[in-house]
């Protein structure tokens, strides 16, 4: 556990970076760090590992201040990833990987065994190994930055920005794998961004930071979206925080109409010409478009994209019936067959129990 | 008489091959001058250089040494030293020393100042100490310059070092200031293209010496 007690940073020419912090970020968490630029995000981070020095309060680590033990003990301790992944450029993938451990003590041998078995971890092939930083890409790079931070299996991780510098596609797996690589490792994890979406993505805490290093507010994803604490919040979190709240709302409780489905080459039922739209899927139950019963021999409707039926969450479900023209969304399940259509006015029904559930629970 | 005649000449005759006054001698001679001066520069301006690349410090100190050092007439400073504290070897050396200083100083303080921002801070938030991040990361990642600075000062000591001969001392610039004096230009010729040949090989030296001593990931091409 990090705690932060009425921790502030001013700077010699006057400017407050950070202003009166009290934060406690649990064990084995992500804890984001997240606000516009000048919030005093990075300096709190930096304060973490003294590469900056507090003006005034404590910052301890289980307990323990970390002023405590020698600097370069305590780094040592607390991986650090940042945003151009610093990689050296001087040295292979796996001696970078290897920096701490080997600033540890370990011999030569070893400190490789253990690069290449962070390379597994981190989803880079080993034949990387003795290939040097600028021959990788920059989503490669930023996978050695992270080996590189958890080479010597420290309890704490502190990451500023680690996945801004690469594209939305590359980005967007990153943050997936790693949130798989924290499943399995459980670190205490400060995490900087100024993007709303990924803290949203990957917190399990969030702390919003304002101008000058004022905490705005300190929640889990979901109440952040659900009660912002302020009009700086509310504003920060951006327009679509209704919709984007509903990520955190399972699909699970639509009910999904399994009547709207025909099999291609089969000819629909009397009672399905009724329905203004039906879904032809193939011999093994994957969707193909929407065909009118009105007018037979008329191209398929592409259905967008389809939403999973037990895991996505409502926001997947509400997305897949506004994107299709035929306003219905396509449920399947793990091998892609399709198990049944919901429309948008179902979609929105749900929601609206599920606020009034949540109403009711408060 | 063509430069080729004069060449054939100095090189075939005997009483260049062996003795006080052959080839050879004059060689090590230059060398020993040469690397003396060389070595001393280093001493001075490497540890002064990659300690202000390391505290982003001094910037225009060292673009001021280097501006001055470019202007500094050495010939003039030689014999106003050799007038001022006699003749001696260390005389000859100031003057050499000086003008491989500068290159020396703004080559490694670029250098160093050039490593990436962000793989110094990454060092030093792994807890490398001050002095691991100046031996692991600032002088390996500066390296390909600070070789470029000793070979800019190498290649101007070695042929600044012909006027150790002006102030009695020997080296290919005895050639040169005795051929002067004798008419004999075949000697002046030779004691010339010794020069220039010295300064070629001190480049291929510091060639090898990059290959050999810099990580291919600085390699960028």
């Amino acid at each position: 556990m990090i705690t932060f007690e009425n921790v502030s940073k001013r700077y010699p020419d006057g400017t407050e970076a950070v202003a009166g912090l009290s934060l406690e970020a649990p064990d084995a968490a992500i804890t984001v760090l997240v606000g516009p630029s000048g919030c005093g995000k990075t300096t709190t981070l930096r304060m973490t590992n003294r590469l900056v020095e507090p003006s005034g309060g404590r910052i301890l680590v289980d307990g323990a201040d970390i002023r405590e033990r020698p600097v370069a003990q305590l780094r040592r301790g607390i991986g650090y990833v940042i945003q151009h992944a610093g990689l050296f450029p001087h040295r292979t993938v796996a001696e970078n990987i290897a920096t701490v451990p080997r600033l540890l003590g370990k011999d030569r041998r070893a400190a490789r065994k253990r690069s290449l078995e962070l390379m597994e971890l981190v989803g880079l092939e080993t034949v990387l190994a003795d290939r040097y930083p600028h021959q990788l890409s920059g989503g490669q790079q930023q996978r050695v930055g992270v080996a590189r931070a958890l080479a010597a299996d420290p309890a704490i991780l502190l990451m500023d920005e680690p996945f801004s510098a690469v594209d939305p596609i590359v980005r967007k797996s990153l943050q997936e794998q790693f949130l798989q690589i924290q499943a399995e490792v459980g670190k205490t994890i400060l995490f900087v961004t100024h993007d709303i979406d990924e803290a949203i993505r990957i917190g399990d805490r969030i702390a919003v930071l304002r101008e000058g290093g004022h905490l705005a507010q300190f929640a889990a994803p979901r109440e952040l979206l659900e009660k912002p604490a302020d009009a700086f919040v509310e504003q920060f979190l951006g327009l679509d925080r209704g919709v984007r709240r509903l990520t955190f709302i399972s699909s699970n409780g639509l009910n999904l109409r399994t009547d709207a489905l025909v099999k291609r080459g089969v000819e629909p039922e009397a009672g399905q010409l009724e329905l203004p739209w039906l879904l032809l899927v193939d011999e093994a139950g994957a969707p193909l478009g929407w065909i009118e019963p009105r007018r037979p021999g008329a191209a398929p409707i592409p259905i967008g994209h389809p939403f999973r039926a037990k895991d996505d969450s409502l926001r997947a479900a509400l997305d897949a019936a506004v994107l299709c023209p035929t306003g219905w969304a396509v449920g399947v399940d793990e091998a892609g067959r399709a198990v049944g259509v919901v429309s948008q006015e179902e979609i929105a029904a749900a929601i609206r129990e599920a606020h009034r559930a949540s109403l009711e629970a408060v | 008489m063509n430069l080729f005649d004069y060449l054939r000449r100095f090189f075939s005759d005997p009483a260049y091959h062996s003795g006080y006054n052959s080839i050879w001698t004059r060689l090590v001679e230059h060398c020993e001058y040469s690397l003396y001066a060389l070595l001393i520069a280093a001493v001075i301006a490497l540890p002064l250089a990659i300690l202000s690349g390391h505290a982003n410090r001094g910037d225009g100190t060292v673009s001021a040494v280097a501006v001055v050092g470019r202007a500094m007439p050495s010939l003039g400073l030689l014999v106003l030293l050799a007038a001022e504290l006699g003749l001696s070897l260390s005389v000859t050396m100031i003057p050499l020393v000086l003008l491989g200083i500068p290159p020396i100083l703004l080559y490694t303080h670029a250098g160093v100042r050039a490593v990436d921002p962000a793989a110094v801070d990454a060092a030093r938030g792994l807890g490398m100490t001050p002095w691991q991040v100046v031996r692991q990361v600032e002088i390996p990642a500066a390296l390909p310059l600070i070789l470029a600075g000793l070979r800019a000062a190498a290649v101007q000591i070695v042929a600044t070092a012909t006027l150790a001969a002006v102030v009695s001392f020997g080296g290919f610039g005895r050639y040169i200031i005795d051929g002067l004096y004798q008419y004999d230009y075949a000697q002046v010729v030779g004691g010339a293209v010794l020069v220039a040949g010295l300064s070629l090989v001190t480049l291929l030296v510091f060639w090898l010496l990059d290959r050999l001593l810099v990580s291919p990931g600085l390699r960028t091409r």
